[in-house]
């Protein structure tokens, strides 16, 4: 594995030491070393099946490692984006004040956040729609201001913007960034290049549950060092 | 002969007839809060198969399955021994009495509400499992969480546990004893009057008893088509 950028040290936000995660004879991570600090933004690429989600699972403590070391923020520090938000049949307010009101805090202050947090996802005028008429993107926008409003210390986010629109995808980095401005980490898997460019300060390439290469965003595009990150920079590039 | 006793019926309708109307009462009320009871068991039971680990869990769903095939005669004959003046609930003195009535429909409407229950609890658990566990919820609360967003389809489930019951015979004649304005309910004022070959009051409960079948069944299709609309 090239390693020559992320700083390492010891007040690692989340830390993996050879994580491995099989599912029944099939081997998903296979000895995943990983630190990640407080306010980075670290891109997760690689092919189908080379682990990426299932790195994000594990973090997220929604799936436990076979063997390793895994710490990470408490999961009430983290949130979580999926390809397809998985949204509550209620109106869009309702939807963020779950997030709130889940954790002891009162309906009325719950209502009060989570109306802030939509104005600054440009939802405000949505708060009353029920959340599953929103459009694809607005939906995704909507797991975005649940996932904010929570102020979150890790942000996880598995090919969020996969399903969307390109004006959508780009509403949705802009938030994600604006949430990393007020402090969040970013750890997001994504096969979108541009997209790894435009929000990551970090890539870690992964191949056949291996981290084959973290290194600073410049440098993995500038100078790709393995063949697995050339063969995939240059197919995506096609 | 048919169309005298059709046209009888008709005016036993229309006029409210009290004698009618007393058993129609006595089906609704039986009927009802034996739906009632049941999903308030049912609801529970389904619940706790969605997220139990417990070794109990697999054989309870067997169990909850083959239950909804459960023949009321033998639903009747197994309460009517237990109501039975020797039986372990003898003391009750529920034998013939309504309350008896609503426990043999409660025991043939559970199975039915928890087993369709569990499916809607459990295919709503695998779309949202994700989201509480990454928003860190307590068992206590997903389990909130689940029966709250699949509220709609449970009253849908408890009008079907509702017509189950009102159009149940078996068990209700044998524990209720059919007896006139105390345990006579429509299904069997229905079986009686038409042995005796009182074809009129057997049809006019008929029509009845098919009017609310037909209202519950329309009512659950549009809820369920109103609120796919809205939810979807």
């Amino acid at each position: 594995m090239r390693s020559t950028a992320p700083v390492q040290n010891n007040s690692a936000l989340v830390e993996l030491v050879r994580v491995r995660y099989r599912v029944g004879d099939t081997e998903i991570l296979r000895g995943v070393s990983l630190q990640i600090n407080p306010g980075e933004r670290v891109a997760l690429l690689g092919a189908n099946g080379a682990g990426k989600t299932t790195l994000l699972r594990l973090i997220n403590g929604l799936i436990s490692s076979n063997e390793g070391t895994l710490a990470s923020p408490p999961v009430a520090l983290q949130a979580m984006l999926f390809q397809k938000p998985p949204l509550l049949r209620r109106n869009v307010l309702d939807n963020v004040a779950f997030a709130l009101k889940s954790r002891g805090m009162a309906e009325t202050e719950a209502e009060q956040l989570s109306m802030q947090t939509l104005s600054r996802c440009g939802l405000t005028g949505l708060s009353q729609r029920y959340a599953r008429a929103l459009s694809g993107g607005e939906q995704q926008k909507l797991a975005l201001a649940r996932a904010w409003v929570t102020r979150p210390t890790l942000l996880l986010a598995d090919e969020a913007t996969a399903s969307l629109a390109p004006a959508a995808v780009h509403e949705v980095e802009r938030l994600m960034l604006d949430m990393c401005e007020q402090g969040s980490t970013l750890i997001f898997a994504t096969h979108n290049r541009g997209q790894a460019k435009r929000l990551a300060t970090r890539i870690v390439f992964m191949s056949a549950g291996r981290v084959i290469e973290d290194r600073t965003a410049d440098d993995f595009f500038a100078n790709p060092a393995s063949q697995e990150a050339i063969d995939y920079i240059n197919v995506e590039r096609v | 002969m048919i169309a005298d006793a059709f046209l009888q019926a008709l005016a036993l309708v229309s006029s409210f007839d009290p004698a009618v109307m007393s058993i129609v009462w006595l089906s609704l009320k039986v009927s009802g809060a034996a739906a009632l009871i049941g999903a308030l068991i049912a609801l529970p039971l389904a619940a706790w198969v969605v997220q139990t680990r417990s070794l109990l869990r697999e054989p309870m769903i067997v169990l909850l399955n083959a239950s909804l095939g459960l023949p009321p005669v033998i639903v009747g004959l197994v309460v009517y021994l237990l109501l039975s003046r020797t039986g372990p609930m003898g003391a009750l003195g529920w034998l013939f009495t309504p309350a008896g009535m609503i426990f043999a429909q409660v025991i043939l409407v559970t199975p039915i509400i928890a087993a369709l229950a569990r499916q809607v609890l459990e295919d709503a658990q695998q779309e949202y499992q994700d989201l509480f566990a990454s928003l860190a919820l307590s068992r206590w609360q997903s389990l909130q969480t689940l029966l709250f967003e699949t509220r709609f389809s449970l009253l849908v489930l408890l009008l079907a546990g509702f017509g189950r019951a009102i159009a149940e015979v078996g068990a209700v004649m044998m524990v209720g004893g059919n007896i006139a304005g105390h345990t006579r309910v429509m299904t069997t004022a229905i079986a009686l009057e038409t042995s005796k070959g009182e074809l009129a009051l057997a049809l006019a409960l008929g029509l009845i008893l098919i009017f609310i079948v037909l209202v519950i069944n329309i009512a659950a299709h549009y809820a369920r088509q109103v609120l796919r609309r809205r939810y979807a």
